[in-house]
C-alpha cells in the first residue's frame, strides 16, 4: 500500500507527465486558455488514461509477451488504444449522455494523445504489475491535469500584464511552461 | 513473422467486430441532417459560434436552438446551404445586429490612466474599467479584434463604431466585451429592451415614461438625418406626432441644461420630426421580424391597445384590435380637443399603425358585443386589456342630476364624435385637471360668454399641464380658486340655473404635499350658469365583468379604484394569458405612460407566447433615477434661449377649432436640437471647454 503511494506521489510531481517528461504538449498549449476548456480536458484525460493504462498492460502481458511479438507494441497500441476511445464515446452516449456532453470534443482529441501513449509505454517499460499500472495511469492522468489547471490559472492572468507583441500568446506560454516545469524540478529527490 | 501478421489481424478484426456491435447496441438517433448541415459549416473547430466543435454547432442548428447563420466564419454559400437543408429561407431569420450602446466621446476626464494595459478585459479586471462612469466603454477596442469581419473601426472619439453593411452578428463583439457596451441584439430584442439600472442613460431618457433614447434622436436632428430620429423614436413610442402634440414631458423635467439655462424643448424638437415626416408625403418604412404565427387580441384602440399593437406586430405576432367607439385612438380622439390634437393628424398616424398589418374592428363592445370565450374560441394566443378610463367620477352633490348638467370626459366624447350638444350661454367646470382645461377651452370656442373653472385649490395646486393653464388664460377663462361646489341649483322646469359653492381656505399639507382646502363656514355664493361639467377624475369602467357571459371572467380581479390587479412589472392580470395597461392599470394618467405601458405588455405577452416563465426585466429601473446621473449644478454650460413655440394669436383661435400650437421652422429646431448635450450617465458635451477634470 505504501509502496503504492509513493508510485502515485512520483507520478504526480517528480515524474509529471508534462512538466518532467514533456509529453502531450499539444493539448497543454492548446486547451489552456481558459480554465473551463482546461478543467474539461484534464477530467477527460484521466477517464481514457485509466482505461487504455488497463487495457494496454492485458494486451502487453496476455498477448504480445506470451506470442513473442514485443515489437509490435506501438502500432498495437495505438489501435487498441483508437479503438476503445471509439466505444467509450458510444458509450458514453447512450448511456450517460450527462458525461458526454460534459467531455465533449475532448473525448476523440486525445485518442492517440502522447501523453496517453507514453504512459501506456513507461508502464511496460517499468514492468509494473497490474494494480501499479493502474495506480501510475491514473495518478499520471491527475499530474496532467493539475499542470494544465495550473497553466491555465496562470495563462488567464498573463493577458492582465504587458508582455512586449513577437511574444505575446503562445511564446509567453511557452516561457511561462519552461518555468513552471522548473519549479516542479523542486520535487526531485523527495521521494 | 507468421504470428505476428495473424496477431495484428486479429487484433483488427476484434476492434472492429466490437466497435460495429458496440454502434448497434449504443446506436442513438441522430437526425441525419446534423451530418448534412456540419459539412456545410466551416470546419475550423474554432469554438467562434459558443458551441464546441462544429458537430455541437450542427446540432444546435438543426434543434432549432440556433439560426443556419450560427456559424461565425462559414461563407455566404455555407450559410445558403445550411438554410436549405433546415428548409428555411436565410434573409427570412432575424439577422441580429452589433450595437454601441456608449456614445461617449473625449469629453470627461478619465478617470484612470491606463499605464500600457492594451486590452479591456485586462482594464476590467485591474481597475473595474472605469474609464469615464462606471458602465461605460474602455475604449481599448477589444471587440475590434474580436471581430472577424472588420464591421468594427475605432472612431475618432476613441469609442468603436458599427458598420452596419459589414456586421453579420456573430456575437464575437460581445462575447469580448467586458461591460456590456456592446451588444448584439435582433429587433424582437430591441424593441422589447428596458432600462436596466446599469444602462448608460441620460436623465432624460431615465424620466421618460416610453423609456425613448431622447440623446440618440436629437443627436440625429443635430445631423439633419431626421428619418433616422423617426426611427429612434419608433423604437419606443409609435404614437409620435400625438405625443409631440400633447405630451406634458416630465423628460424636460430632468433635463441637465435646465439646472442652469432653460431645459431643452424635447418635445417640440420630437414634434419636428414627426411632422416632417407627415409633411414629407412619403412614410418612412418600419420592419418587422418574422412572423411567428402567434394571435393576439387587444381590446381598446387607445393609446395603450395601439402602442401594445403596434410593438406585437413588430415583433411577428398577428394582432387584432377591437375597439367599442367608431374610431381609433381612445381617449386621445374622444377625449383630446381637435385644436391640441388635430383628427387628420391622427388618422394619418394610426393609419401607419394599422399598415403593419393589423385588423382593427370597431364599434363592438367588449362584455356585450363580444367576450372572453369568444376570442379564446376564436384563436387568440393572448390578450391585451387598454380599456382606458372612461367612467367619471360623480361630485355626488345635490342637483347633480338636473338638466345641464354633464361628465367630463362623457361630454368631450360626446362632442368629438359629433353628437348634438345643447349648449348655454355660460358654464361651470368643476376641477382642476386636463379635461377640465380641454371643457372650458372647447366651451369658449363653442361662443359661450363667459365660461368658469371652478377648483377647490389654487392654480398652483393645479394638476393640468402648465401651458394649458396659461392658454386658458390667455383666452379668458375666469378661474374660481378655493371653491368647493355644493348644490346644483336648478329652475322650476328642472334646468340648470346656478351653482353653489363653500370658500375655502388652504390648510395644513396633505400627503400629497398639496395644502388641504378647508371649508369657510356660511361662505356659500352662487355662480350664475346654465351649465355645469364636472370633471373631478375617471376610473376604468368595470360594466364587462357583469356583461360578459364569460363565468372565467369573475376571475378577473380589479382594484379598489376599479383599475384592473396587475403585476406592475409585467402588467400581467391574474388570468395569465390577459394582460392590460394604460388608464386601465393605473387609473387616469398620461398619454406616454400608456405607450411604456403597452410596449411593456407586449413583452411579457411575447414571453408569454413563447412559452417562456413571464418574469420581470432584470436590474429594471421601472422609472427610477441613477442616482450617479442626477447633478445638482453643472459646468461649462452658457446660457441660450430655448426656442419658444409658435402658436396662433389669441383673437384668431377662438372662433374655431383650429390647432393652436405650430411647429418649430427648421431653422429653429436645428438651433435647438443644439442646445442639447448630449448627456450620458455622467458625461455630457459641454458648451465650453470641459471646465475641470473630476
Amino acid at each position: 500500500m505504501g509502496d503504492l503511494f509513493v508510485l502515485a506521489i512520483s507520478c504526480i510531481f517528480i515524474n509529471n507527465i508534462l512538466l518532467a517528461q514533456f509529453l502531450g504538449n499539444c493539448p497543454f498549449l492548446g486547451t489552456s486558455k481558459k480554465m473551463e476548456t482546461a478543467m474539461g480536458m484534464g477530467m477527460a484525460v484521466v477517464f481514457v488514461l485509466v482505461m487504455a493504462g488497463m487495457i494496454t498492460w492485458i494486451v502487453d502481458v496476455y498477448l504480445l509477451k506470451a506470442m513473442n511479438v514485443e515489437f509490435l507494441r506501438t502500432v498495437s497500441f495505438i489501435l487498441v488504444i483508437a479503438a476503445l476511445v471509439q466505444f467509450v464515446e458510444m458509450f458514453l452516449k447512450k448511456s450517460i449522455p450527462g458525461l458526454y456532453a460534459g467531455l465533449g470534443i475532448f473525448l476523440p482529441l486525445i485518442t492517440t494523445n502522447c501523453a496517453v501513449m507514453g504512459v501506456c509505454l513507461i508502464n511496460i517499460k517499468e514492468e509494473y504489475t497490474f494494480i501499479e499500472a493502474l495506480v501510475s495511469s491514473f495518478a499520471y492522468a491527475v499530474g496532467f491535469g493539475l499542470a494544465l489547471v495550473l497553466f491555465a490559472g496562470v495563462r488567464e492572468r498573463v493577458i492582465l500584464s504587458r508582455v512586449p507583441k513577437p511574444l505575446q500568446d503562445t511564446s509567453i506560454g511557452l516561457v511561462t511552461a519552461g518555468l513552471i516545469a522548473l519549479i516542479f524540478t523542486i520535487f526531485r529527490g523527495m521521494v | 513473422m507468421i504470428p505476428a501478421i495473424l496477431l495484428m489481424l486479429g487484433i483488427g478484426a476484434t476492434c472492429g467486430i466490437v466497435l460495429s456491435l458496440a454502434s448497434k447496441i449504443f446506436y442513438v438517433y441522430e437526425d441525419p441532417r446534423i451530418a448534412q448541415v456540419e459539412n456545410n459549416l466551416a470546419g475550423a473547430n474554432c469554438g467562434g459560434c459558443g458551441y464546441a466543435g462544429c458537430s455541437a454547432a450542427a446540432e444546435a442548428i438543426v434543434t432549432g436552438k440556433e439560426a443556419p447563420s450560427l456559424c461565425i466564419v462559414n461563407s455566404k454559400d455555407g450559410v445558403e446551404a445550411v438554410s436549405r437543408i433546415m428548409g428555411v429561407d436565410a434573409g427570412e431569420a432575424e439577422a441580429p445586429l452589433s450595437y454601441n450602446m456608449c456614445e461617449g466621446g473625449n469629453r470627461a476626464a478619465d478617470k484612470y490612466h491606463y499605464m500600457g494595459v492594451s486590452s479591456c478585459k485586462a482594464m476590467d479586471a485591474v481597475y473595474g474599467g472605469h474609464r469615464v462612469c462606471t458602465v461605460g466603454c474602455i475604449g481599448l477596442g477589444d471587440c475590434i479584434k474580436a471581430c472577424k469581419f472588420g464591421a468594427l473601426d475605432m472612431g475618432p472619439d476613441g469609442y468603436p463604431v458599427v458598420d452596419d453593411a459589414k456586421c453579420v452578428g456573430c456575437g464575437a463583439c460581445q462575447k469580448a466585451c467586458p461591460k456590456d457596451i456592446i451588444q448584439v441584439k435582433t429587433l424582437t430584442e430591441q424593441l422589447l429592451k428596458f432600462n436596466q439600472t446599469h444602462d448608460p442613460l441620460a436623465p432624460c431618457a431615465q424620466t421618460c415614461p416610453a423609456e425613448i433614447n431622447i440623446p440618440k434622436y436629437i443627436s440625429e436632428i443635430k445631423a439633419g438625418k431626421y428619418a433616422e430620429a423617426v426611427q429612434t423614436i419608433r423604437m419606443r413610442n409609435p404614437l409620435l406626432l400625438s405625443c409631440g402634440r400633447v405630451c406634458p414631458h416630465p423628460c424636460e423635467d430632468m433635463c441637465r441644461r435646465g439646472l442652469e439655462d432653460e431645459p431643452v424643448s424635447i418635445n417640440q424638437l420630437k414634434r419636428f420630426v414627426a411632422d416632417y415626416e407627415m409633411n414629407s408625403g412619403s412614410r418612412i418604412p418600419i420592419t418587422c421580424a418574422p412572423d411567428t404565427g402567434k394571435k393576439v387580441a387587444v381590446i381598446g384602440g387607445g393609446p395603450a391597445g395601439l402602442s401594445c399593437a403596434y410593438f406585437l406586430r413588430r415583433i411577428g405576432h398577428q394582432v387584432d384590435i377591437f375597439d367599442a367607439m367608431p374610431k381609433l385612438g381612445g381617449i386621445i380622439r374622444y377625449g383630446i380637443p381637435e385644436y391640441r390634437l388635430p383628427k387628420k393628424v391622427l388618422d394619418w398616424e394610426i393609419q401607419g399603425i394599422l399598415d403593419l398589418g393589423i385588423n382593427a374592428f370597431t364599434q363592438v363592445k367588449f362584455g356585450v358585443d363580444f367576450g372572453l370565450s369568444s376570442l379564446v374560441a376564436s384563436g387568440y394566443n393572448a390578450i391585451f386589456m387598454g380599456i382606458g378610463a372612461w367612467s367619471d367620477y360623480a361630485l355626488g352633490i345635490e342637483g347633480e342630476n338636473l338638466d345641464g348638467c354633464y361628465k367630463g370626459i362623457d361630454w368631450l366624447s360626446k362632442f368629438a364624435s359629433g353628437q348634438d350638444i345643447k349648449l348655454g350661454k355660460t358654464a361651470a367646470i368643476v376641477g382642476g385637471g386636463n379635461s377640465a382645461i380641454d371643457c372650458v377651452r372647447t366651451l369658449k370656442r363653442l361662443g359661450l360668454e363667459k365660461v368658469y373653472i371652478v377648483y377647490r385649490r389654487t392654480r398652483k395646486e393645479m394638476p393640468a399641464n402648465a401651458v394649458e393653464i396659461h392658454a386658458a388664460e390667455e383666452e379668458g377663462i375666469d378661474f374660481v380658486f378655493l371653491a368647493a361646489p355644493t348644490r346644483v341649483i336648478g329652475d322650476e322646469n328642472g334646468k340648470v340655473k346656478g351653482l353653489e359653492y363653500l370658500k375655502m381656505e388652504l390648510g395644513e399639507p396633505d400627503k400629497s404635499g398639496r395644502r388641504r382646502p378647508v371649508p369657510i363656514e356660511g361662505s356659500e355664493t352662487v355662480l350664475d350658469v346654465d351649465m355645469v361639467i364636472s370633471a373631478i377624475s375617471q376610473a376604468p369602467d368595470p360594466s364587462f365583468k357583469d356583461t360578459d357571459p364569460t363565468p372565467k371572467i369573475k376571475d378577473l380581479e380589479l382594484t379598489r379604484w376599479n383599475t384592473i390587479d396587475n403585476n406592475p412589472e409585467t402588467l400581467q392580470t391574474s388570468i395569465p394569458y390577459i394582460f392590460t395597461g394604460g388608464d386601465s392599470a393605473t387609473g387616469p394618467s398620461l398619454v406616454v405612460t400608456a405607450i411604456g405601458g403597452g410596449r411593456r405588455a407586449a413583452r411579457a405577452i411575447d414571453l408569454f407566447l413563447k412559452g417562456k416563465p413571464v418574469e420581470p426585466v432584470e436590474n429594471s429601473l421601472l422609472g427610477k433615477r441613477i442616482p450617479e446621473s442626477i447633478f445638482k449644478n453643472v459646468e461649462g454650460i452658457t446660457p441660450i434661449k430655448r426656442a419658444k413655440m409658435p402658436e396662433i394669436p389669441v383673437n384668431q383661435r377662438l372662433d374655431s377649432m383650429i390647432e393652436v400650437d405650430l411647429v418649430l421652422p427648421e431653422d429653429q429646431a436645428l438651433a435647438e436640437a443644439d442646445r442639447c448635450l448630449n448627456c450620458c450617465r455622467i458625461c455630457y458635451n459641454p458648451d465650453t471647454e470641459f471646465p475641470i477634470a473630476k
